[in-house]
């Protein structure tokens, strides 16, 4: 395979799960806004932090209210990972490596864009907000499925699944690390209805309310909510999951050409964090510290994934 | 139905519809045009999500286009279609003489055939190729025979495509698309397939390895990549041959061999279909600038370390100054008379030529020496006086950059559309594979056809459409 396509199907599906979190994201503030009375446009600030996209807003924004937050999630074209300009890379990269889909990958990313397109063309009502959200989630999906059903079990499905799982990574361990202080153990002692909300509003960003009331009933605190999404290997966007699964696929990687590159390396390391340890470890280290030092990997991790398979020269 | 004065390829001249056509109609006339036009709206569907789209240059808001698909099929007996693959066949060949004998001992000028400076002052002459033998002795590998018909028996090639030909990606998936939508008319029809064409593509390529090849040959697809107008061709190709899909910046030259960067380390390619024009093929050897192609691709070429297809220079056996001469230049290798005509041609370079055009622009069809695409030429007859006034100014001012030709009554195919089968103009482009095993065409190709009424300009980026092209198993 073309180094070149390599790099193209990873990104192309960094994209596409980066464009389902953000969505989710907005759901979870949508969420927040709705069932707190007297609540303030702030609340839309942490979920700008969430998606990573709170810098780039304040330099182009002076004021911060739910309207823009949502436009400049949903829709804007400065906002390089707004879910418009993310399915727009993300088909850009499928047709670049359009040899390597099959065609109903193909088509599910085309049909995906072009729904999306017409969804955004103009600005989202309130009214009309769920209904969007649920589409594209529904779109995204359909790649996602058509990617499972149909794809060769070869390196190509390798760098697909690389990118998809470097991204959730990196998207669960920011959510952790903005909402951080509410699942520290002295927040426990508080014990106010705020905080239920916000872990309600953690869990719920990476679709998992339904996952920890299964693991944990309805007596779960903070703690748990840290260990089932660092530790969980049940938990599919926990980091021992994602780290999991990027793990297996470099070692598949590995058996298919014969030769061990360096990224191997940085995920031994990942995984001998996040998988090895217990969540009182992490709380020892501290929260905040650890979570920090997740996404300084992940970013090195990606970075030698494309040197050692040459994604560019 | 049949307009005055055209050759309808349905109807004939006299209303009576011609045998190959005749399942067909009575197919049609039991369709109800409610379902057909549903049926057409699920056509275009089928082609937007498959993506099936080409670019159109300079138009930024509209990136990506569709090109109309009709869902009336063109269809040509096995009869005709024989006949006109004879006449291919000998035009081709001639082709790869012409060229070869151009790029070595130029027996045609020194026999008087053609004016030396036909060839030496041409753009599309590469000195570099000079005394360079391509492998297997094939220049064009992939040639697009553009035709187009006057009458029963009346064919004339109009151009004949030898750099690089696009349009096979339609053809395929115009056939691909009429399957999906009317089987029933294929159980009808004994249509012979086209969709063998990448996989003999393949084959032929990998017949025309170069020397430096070991085991069984790698092939590629270059392309310049995803913003140019053909890219899907590109991709389609390159999936449906199974091989990769290679951009300039992906290859580099590694111990006397074009090697692509793979995950695995650079691997060495045998032959590379390029769909990169000479000019940009390689900026050692011509356009300092390009980035498109692959820094001493030409070297390693000449050194029998890579095939490239179809070869550097081809062009100049389809330039629009060459083509004047065909008819001498395929009597000339082949001993036989040419066997499909060419359209009458002033070269307007020669002064007799130039008056004569320039007093009866009105009903000529003048085109750019090295244009294509439909840019840039004048359609007399259906041209405003300002638009010829306009066209005038740049003909006079550069005459040797133009050609004219009468404007021939091309035959016309109904389309489908509000008012039932109405006639519309076509032409026709064949898909002509060359190796040392032979020449290979597949029977079909692409048929382009003008929507707009009364209008002879077929081409996609002038709102021509397309249509699926049949030849019957007889």
């Amino acid at each position: 395979m073309l180094g070149r396509t390599a790099n193209g199907l990873f990104w192309m599906y960094r994209y596409l799960e980066r464009a389902e979190n953000t969505s989710r994201l907005i759901e979870t503030g949508q969420r927040i806004a709705l069932t707190r009375s007297g609540v303030s446009d702030d609340e839309w600030r942490p979920v700008l932090q969430s998606a990573g996209v709170a810098s780039a807003y304040d330099t182009l924004h002076d004021t911060l209210t739910r309207d823009q937050a949502v436009d400049w999630m949903l829709r804007s074209s400065e906002n390089g990972s707004s879910v418009m300009s993310t399915v727009s890379a993300a088909r850009h990269n499928a047709r670049q490596v359009r040899t390597a889909l099959t065609e109903e990958v193909w088509e599910a990313t085309n049909g995906a864009y072009m729904e999306v397109k017409s969804l955004l063309a103009r600005k989202v009502t309130d009214r009309d907000l769920p209904e969007v959200l649920g589409k594209i989630r529904q779109r995204t999906a359909l790649v996602r499925g058509a990617t499972h059903g149909t794809m060769m079990r070869n390196d190509i499905y390798d760098f697909v699944r690389l990118g998809t799982f470097l991204e959730r990574a990196d998207n669960t361990a920011r959510i952790l690390d903005v909402k951080y202080y509410v699942l520290l153990p002295s927040a426990m002692s508080v014990g106010s209805s705020i905080d239920n909300v916000q872990w309600d509003s953690i869990l719920s960003s990476v679709s998992a309310r339904g996952g920890f009331r299964m693991a944990f009933g309805n007596t779960g605190g903070p703690r748990d909510i840290a260990e089932f999404l660092i530790l969980d290997r049940r938990m599919p966007r926990s980091l021992a999951f994602c780290v999991g699964k990027i793990l297996d696929n470099l070692g598949y990687l590995i058996n298919d050409y014969g030769f061990r590159g360096e990224a191997i390396e940085h995920a031994e390391a990942l995984a001998e964090n996040c998988v090895t340890t217990d969540i009182d470890a992490v709380f020892e280290v501290g929260l905040h510290e650890f979570l920090q030092d997740v996404l300084l990997r992940l970013g090195l991790l990606g970075q030698q994934i494309e040197i050692d398979y040459r994604f560019s020269e | 139905m049949s307009d005055q004065g055209h050759f309808d390829e349905m109807y004939g001249r006299t209303d009576e519809v011609r045998g190959p056509y005749r399942d067909l109609n009575g197919w049609f006339e039991g369709e109800a045009p409610a379902r057909l036009r549903a049926k057409q709206r699920e056509a275009e569907e089928l082609f937007r999500l498959t993506g099936i789209t080409f670019n159109v240059y300079g138009r930024d808001e509209a990136e990506e286009r569709l090109i109309p698909f009709d869902i009336i099929p063109r269809i040509m007996s096995g009869a005709e279609w024989r006949k006109l693959c004879r006449g291919i066949e000998q035009r081709v060949r001639a082709i790869n003489q012409f060229l070869y004998d151009i790029y070595h001992r130029q027996e045609i000028i020194r026999a008087g055939r053609i004016p030396a400076e036909m060839i030496e002052r041409n753009e599309a002459f590469l000195p570099q190729m000079c005394g360079v033998s391509p492998p297997g002795g094939i220049y064009t590998h992939i040639v697009g025979t553009d035709l187009v018909r006057t009458g029963e028996d009346q064919f004339y090639v109009l151009e004949d495509n030898a750099r690089t030909p696009s349009g096979v990606s339609y053809m395929l998936e115009n056939r691909e698309t009429m399957l999906q939508m009317f089987p029933e008319l294929f159980a009808q029809n004994r249509v012979r397939p086209v969709s063998n064409y990448p996989m003999d593509l393949c084959r032929s390529l990998a017949s025309c390895a170069p020397q430096a090849t070991t085991g069984t040959p790698t092939v590629a697809v270059l392309t310049p990549g995803i913003f140019n107008s053909a890219y899907f061709e590109h991709a389609f190709l390159a999936d449906q041959m199974g091989v990769e899909l290679v951009e300039g910046h992906d290859l580099r030259i590694i111990d006397g061999r074009v090697a692509m960067r793979t995950t695995c380390g650079y691997q060495p390619i045998d032959v590379l279909y390029r769909r990169v024009d000479d000019d940009y093929l390689d900026p050692l050897n011509f356009r300092p600038d390009s980035q498109l192609g692959v820094p001493g691709i030409m070297d390693i070429y000449r050194a029998g370390g890579i095939t490239i297809a179809n070869a550097p220079g081809t062009g100049i056996a389809d330039d629009k100054a060459i083509y004047s001469y065909m008819p001498d230049i395929v009597e000339f290798y082949t001993g036989e008379r040419p066997l499909l005509e060419n359209v009458p041609t002033w070269r307007c370079a020669e002064p007799d030529a130039f008056a004569y055009v320039r007093e009866h622009l009105h009903e000529l069809v003048v085109k750019e020496v090295h244009g294509s695409g439909g840019y840039g030429m004048l359609v007399g007859p259906t041209s405003t006086k300002k638009d010829i006034a306009a066209f005038r100014k740049k003909f006079e001012a550069r005459p040797s950059n133009y050609i004219a030709q009468p404007t021939l009554s091309l035959s016309t195919v109904p389309i489908f559309n509000r008012a039932g089968l109405t006639p519309r103009h076509v032409d026709l482009r064949p898909f002509v594979q060359v190796s040392p095993q032979g020449i290979n065409i597949t029977p079909g190709g692409l048929t382009r056809v003008a929507l707009k009424k009364g209008s002879l300009v077929v081409n996609s980026s002038q709102g021509g459409g397309t249509k699926d092209t049949w030849v019957l198993e007889d």
